[in-house]
């Protein structure tokens, strides 16, 4: 595994200016200046360092329990006559993708010396991520979570806790992801010399996107492989995720973004309808600007404020994408769709009863989209299924009919 | 002349320069605010253009800025109601805010709109620097506004000179590595304000960021030539009944 540090750039990722074609950059403020900084000079050769990439690796495997395996779900298969393979993200240690990154960061930070973590989450899923890394590495951690969030993500609220976190309602706003990033930032103004702070997902400023991009493409880099061995052929014809910021779906389109060979699908969060006034489909619905020190599309009125997303999903209600993302669009490599709160709710029960897998309200988005893409008997779709629907359990029993 | 500079050319120590945002407390109030400050005696005014979610700010002027929002104020309105302003008003005013609106204005024409009202410059925290010299620069000074620079405690020496170089009007010291409206104490920082000092910077240095009252203004133009008076003011407006007398009094408090 080589966290892909020595591949080669494909041009579909950052360059050394640390932007994505037009999208990307560091649109901080001086006070975030020498953090932000250091993490430019130092990222790229912490991770190229082996004995780095060594203990990555160890972790991966033996705590997260890497690879996650590449599943042929052959009831899911048939109803839509199509060969279709899930990436079990869902089966890593505490339920997602995000430890993928939270591992990456924090040897990252403990090498820079760092003795305090803090990061935000919506779903909660990165925030457990965090907590969970803290407490393996003994360092004090400090999460951030829209009031709304912590509210329809109870379940993971208490893990942060048990796992000895403090966790910090952010009230302003949505009080959803945007908010808690928000109070995050400011943490780090606060707090700029002992604090990392661990983003999660490809947002925020450069080198943020391109950072966690290469912790997560471990998710392609073994889809590749996997591929290989069950079908003999290393590139499927459609790799699909679900898109909040961006990481999952990051991580699952790494290693293909220069065979154009393969379809790249990135599905949003569509709420209560694209044109309903409660969407988080970004792409659609969003202008280039700044959110969170990035420059990438972001939804927002004609006078440059940020506008309130909605999704039934805490992971996916966010109104901007990662730098990655804008220029996967704009540059038309990646066809974007979005699904709505009841087809993610309806895909949900789907997959727990074809396959007996509950999956992530977020991970639903992108199984919505497996009845849109008119799939053949021969093609072959991976969909990433970033995470477990256990923190979701209540909201698809309110929704039960 | 470009009256920030006229200022320091004629009066380079104790210059008070209060911030409050546009259109808060209520929408019409940008200018009575300005009056007063100016009657009241402050030296420069900074005029917030308030933005949805300021990175750099505490929950003082986070609220003054949903607000502001909420009671209608954007960039269009705020020129709106600037126009014409220079007829009474004659201290440097300068507009502070968040890249993004200023980006969706367009920059130039947003630029254009600032000459044209008689204002005399900017701050942008999120432009970065590299950005601006690349490619706005020559934009800022087309149209004669002034783009003021931050340094912080935490700033290297080298980089410091480079933000003096780039910046014009005055340098703006951020006195604590902080948000706005911390009460983080100066006395900690006196090493960071003697290395200001003896390095001797082309531009006057203005300290912001927790000075609230007469005692912080006295102790930041120790070392500085004046000081930013943000979060304190914003506080103090926000459940006035009569503007006019709370904002001149307060000014007043500092200056005498
Ligand atoms: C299971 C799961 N999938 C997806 C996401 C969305 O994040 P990203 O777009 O960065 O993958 C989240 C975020 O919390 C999540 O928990």
């Amino acid at each position: 595994m080589d966290i892909a540090i020595n591949t080669s750039q494909s041009r579909y990722h950052v360059n050394e200016k640390g932007y994505y074609g037009d999208f990307g950059g560091a649109y901080i403020p001086e006070m975030l200046y020498p953090n932000v900084e250091e993490l430019r000079e130092n990222y790229l050769n912490i991770m190229r360092d082996p004995a780095f990439q060594q203990e990555f690796e160890s972790l991966l495997r033996d705590y997260v329990g890497r690879p996650s395996p590449l599943y042929f779900a052959s009831r899911l298969s048939e109803k839509y006559n199509s060969k279709i393979f899930l990436k079990r993200e869902d089966l890593n240690h505490t339920g997602a993708h995000k430890i993928n990154n939270t591992i990456g960061q924090i040897l990252l930070a403990k090498r820079l010396g760092k003795k305090r973590i803090i990061a935000e989450t919506g779903a909660g899923q990165h925030g457990v991520a965090t907590a969970t890394v803290c407490a393996l590495m003994g360092l004090e951690c400090i999460v951030y979570m829209g009031s709304v969030d912590i509210q329809r993500q109870a379940p993971n609220v208490a893990r942060m806790k048990m796992l000895g976190a403090t966790v910090v309602p952010a009230t302003s706003g949505s009080q959803t992801l945007k908010d808690a990033t928000n109070e995050a930032i400011r943490d780090w103004i606060n707090n700029p010399v002992d604090t990392h702070y661990i983003i999660g997902s490809v947002v925020g400023p450069h080198p943020y996107p391109d950072m966690v991009a290469r912790f997560q493409s471990v998710i392609s880099e073994e889809i590749k492989k996997q591929l290989t061995e069950k079908t003999g052929k290393a590139l499927p014809d459609y790799v699909i995720a679900c898109v909040g910021g961006g990481s999952n779906a990051a991580g699952a389109f790494f290693h293909f973004t220069d065979d154009e060979s393969v379809q790249l699908v990135a599905v949003e969060a569509a709420g209560k309808g694209v044109d309903s006034g409660f969407s988080a489909a970004t792409s659609q619905l969003g202008k280039p600007g700044v959110i969170h020190a990035s420059k990438t599309l972001l939804m927002q009125t004609d006078d440059g404020q940020i506008v309130e997303p909605h999704s039934i999903s805490a992971g996916l209600d966010y109104p901007g994408v990662g730098p990655f993302h804008a220029h996967l669009y704009e540059s038309g490599r990646a066809v974007f769709l979005n699904a709505t709160d009841n087809e993610a709710l309806a895909a949900g029960y789907e997959l727990s009863l074809l396959e007996g897998i509950i999956p992530a309200l977020e991970s639903a988005h992108a199984l919505a989209k497996l009845k849109d893409l008119q799939l053949n008997p021969e093609d072959v779709t991976v969909v990433c299924l970033s995470g477990r629907g256990d923190k979701d359990l209540e909201t698809y029993i309110k929704h039960l009919k | 002349m470009n009256r920030i500079d006229q200022l320091f050319s004629t009066k380079p120590k104790e210059v008070l320069n209060i911030y409050f945002t546009a259109g808060f407390p209520q929408l019409g109030d940008t200018l009575t605010v300005l009056q007063a400050l100016q009657d009241g005696g402050a030296d420069m005014a900074e005029i917030g253009m308030p933005f949805s979610d300021p990175l750099a700010d505490g929950p003082v002027i986070q609220d003054s800025s949903t607000r502001a929002i909420k009671n209608g104020m954007k960039l269009a309105v705020l020129f709106e109601q600037l126009k014409g302003f220079r007829e009474k008003i004659s201290i440097p005013v300068v507009l502070m805010g968040y890249i993004n609106p200023v980006l969706q204005y367009g920059v130039e024409n947003f630029l254009r709109s600032c000459q044209e009202v008689g204002v005399d410059g900017l701050i942008l925290p999120d432009l970065p620097m590299d950005e601006y010299e690349t490619e706005y620069k020559p934009l800022f000074e087309k149209y004669g506004q002034h783009l003021v620079f931050l340094v912080t405690p935490e700033t290297s020496e080298a980089r410091i000179r480079k933000i003096d170089s780039l910046s014009r009007g005055f340098v703006y010291a951020v006195s604590s590595s902080s948000t706005t409206g911390k009460d983080k104490d100066m006395q900690l920082q006196a090493s960071y304000f003697e290395k200001l000092q003896s390095m001797q910077l082309k531009n006057p240095v203005l300290v912001g960021f927790g000075i609230r009252d007469k005692a912080t203004f006295q102790q930041a133009c120790r070392y500085s030539n004046g000081a930013i008076i943000g979060s304190a003011f914003v506080k103090a407006i926000e459940n006035s009944a009569n503007l006019q007398d709370t904002v001149q009094a307060f000014v007043r408090n500092i200056k005498q």
